[in-house]
């Protein structure tokens, strides 16, 4: 067995299922961890805001799943993309595994913006840009998983997601540059690229930290569901009968 | 040879169609009927009317349009003919356009006449009735064209008609906002030219974009 890796080594699905057995406690290890420590600065460390009181501290969920569900969405597009081009099963099967994960973040920003908005705002729900557009990204989640869950031939639905996918895709940068393009009453971006953030130093390690949380959360959770997804799909091959004859089971 | 190609598809759907009636006449009727439902929801006030006219028809608008879109390629498909259109070598970036330019011609053009009729009965100004024309005339193109890409990605499919809505309606939002915000534009005495100018902009990006895409949304559903 070759020990060398190259570009498409984890395209095999054995190898795949290997790598991410070994991986997945170590996310969760990360996720949990920083999750902690985050929540603890987020809600014990970090000062009261002048404006919003303690409210704000809503923030340390809500951003990093507003901006998971946006990641994931472009991610999972991408894989699909990959999978349709170069006809690569187990990309279509990690684009397949990233659209509830992705679904979910969403709706917890949606409902995280929600609990945010209403002691500050006065309203559960306004229509403007921003809220519109997540919105719509969570339809367009839904839309993707409704039509490759509809369609029995896998290779068709997997290509047909990924155009899906990429149409939608769209509608990401919408999301992203709402707060600029219209008169929102969300408010604009406080951390950009090229200036410095206009938050205290101890919020924004927090999110930070909230952010690693949620992505060693969602790599982690996307590939417990992509194993699934690869031992269903590869049945009959011969190394997933192996591994159900062995005595040790299968490892999640 | 291409556009020979185009105008002799687009001729053929038209002759099929012509032979079927009430294919053509099925949307405008649904969109007469549902906006008229509204005003039997929301109470027969003029002021009320008149403020949510515009939406009402635009969200019949786009109802109608997608009630129509999902059997654009079922006839083909079923008989074969779609197959052997694929199997020809002839462009389907053509086919995808001329059948949405016929769907168009048969579904939005009537709902862009029977709009001001709609405008009328919600009591909308006269300036507000032009808008919405105009909107209407902009807007149900890119709908049909992305409506042509939902059916090829789920032709043949059980659950057909509630899943192309699910796909379509969210990508058809942006054109809704636009259409139904020119109008109101016009009540509030601004220009609508924004508004008009992005919905001319979203409609050349569905023109260049959606028959490419349904072509290959096609050789994924059939081949």
């Amino acid at each position: 067995m070759s020990r060398h890796f190259h570009f498409f080594t984890f395209a095999s699905p054995p190898r795949f299922y290997a790598l991410s057995g070994f991986l997945i406690p170590w996310l969760y290890f990360v996720a949990v961890l920083t999750g902690l420590i985050g929540l603890y600065f987020g809600f014990f460390v970090a000062p009261t805001d002048a404006t919003q009181g303690d409210a704000y501290r809503i923030i340390f969920i809500h951003v990093p799943t507003a901006w998971m569900s946006m990641v994931l969405y472009l991610v999972m597009a991408g894989w699909a993309a990959v999978g349709w081009a170069f006809n690569a099963r187990l990309a279509s099967m990690v684009a397949r595994a990233l659209a509830p994960t992705g679904a979910l973040f969403t709706v917890l920003a949606l409902w995280t913006g929600a609990l945010w908005g209403k002691p500050t705002w006065g309203a559960w729900w306004v229509w403007d840009a921003r809220l519109t557009s997540e919105l719509i990204l969570l339809f367009l989640y839904l839309g993707y998983i409704a039509l490759v869950e509809s369609i029995d031939d896998t290779r068709r639905a997997d290509h047909a997601g990924a155009l899906l996918a990429l149409v939608g895709a769209v509608n990401v940068p919408v999301i992203y540059f709402s707060v600029r393009w219209w008169n929102t009453l969300h408010q604009g971006a406080s951390i950009s690229m090229t200036a410095a953030p206009k938050m205290a130093s101890t919020m924004l390690t927090s999110m930070l930290l909230m952010t690693v949380a949620c992505w060693a959360y969602a790599f982690a959770i996307v590939f417990v569901r992509t194993r699934a997804i690869v031992l269903e799909r590869e049945r009959d091959a011969d190394w997933v009968l192996a591994l159900g004859r062995s005595r040790s089971g299968v490892n999640v | 040879m291409k556009f020979n190609g185009f105008l002799a598809l687009a001729a053929r759907d038209l002759r099929l169609a012509w032979r079927r009636p009430v294919d053509i006449w099925l949307p405008v009727v649904f969109f007469g009927v549902a906006a008229s439902l509204f005003p039997f929801g929301v109470g027969p006030e003029p002021q009320t009317l008149r403020q949510i006219g515009a939406g009402v028809v635009w969200v019949c608008a786009l109802l109608s349009t997608m009630l129509a879109i999902a059997t654009l390629y079922a006839s083909d498909y079923s008989d074969g003919s779609l197959e052997q259109m694929l199997l020809s070598g002839h462009s389907m970036v053509v086919l995808a356009a001329a059948k949405a330019l016929v769907h168009w011609m048969l579904t939005g053009l009537p709902l862009v006449l029977a709009g001001p009729l709609l405008g009328l009965l919600f009591d909308m100004s006269s300036n507000g009735i032009a808008t919405l024309t105009y909107t209407l005339l902009l807007g149900t193109p890119v709908l049909s064209l992305m409506g042509s890409v939902g059916a090829a990605l789920t032709l043949g499919l059980r659950s057909g008609g509630a899943l192309l809505l699910l796909i379509v309606l969210p990508l058809c939002i942006p054109v809704l906002i636009f259409g139904a915000g020119a109008v109101s534009a016009i009540d509030v005495a601004i220009s609508p030219a924004g508004h008009l100018s992005i919905l001319g902009a979203l409609l050349l990006l569905a023109l260049v974009g959606a028959p490419p895409a349904a072509a290959a949304a096609l050789r994924i559903s059939v081949a």
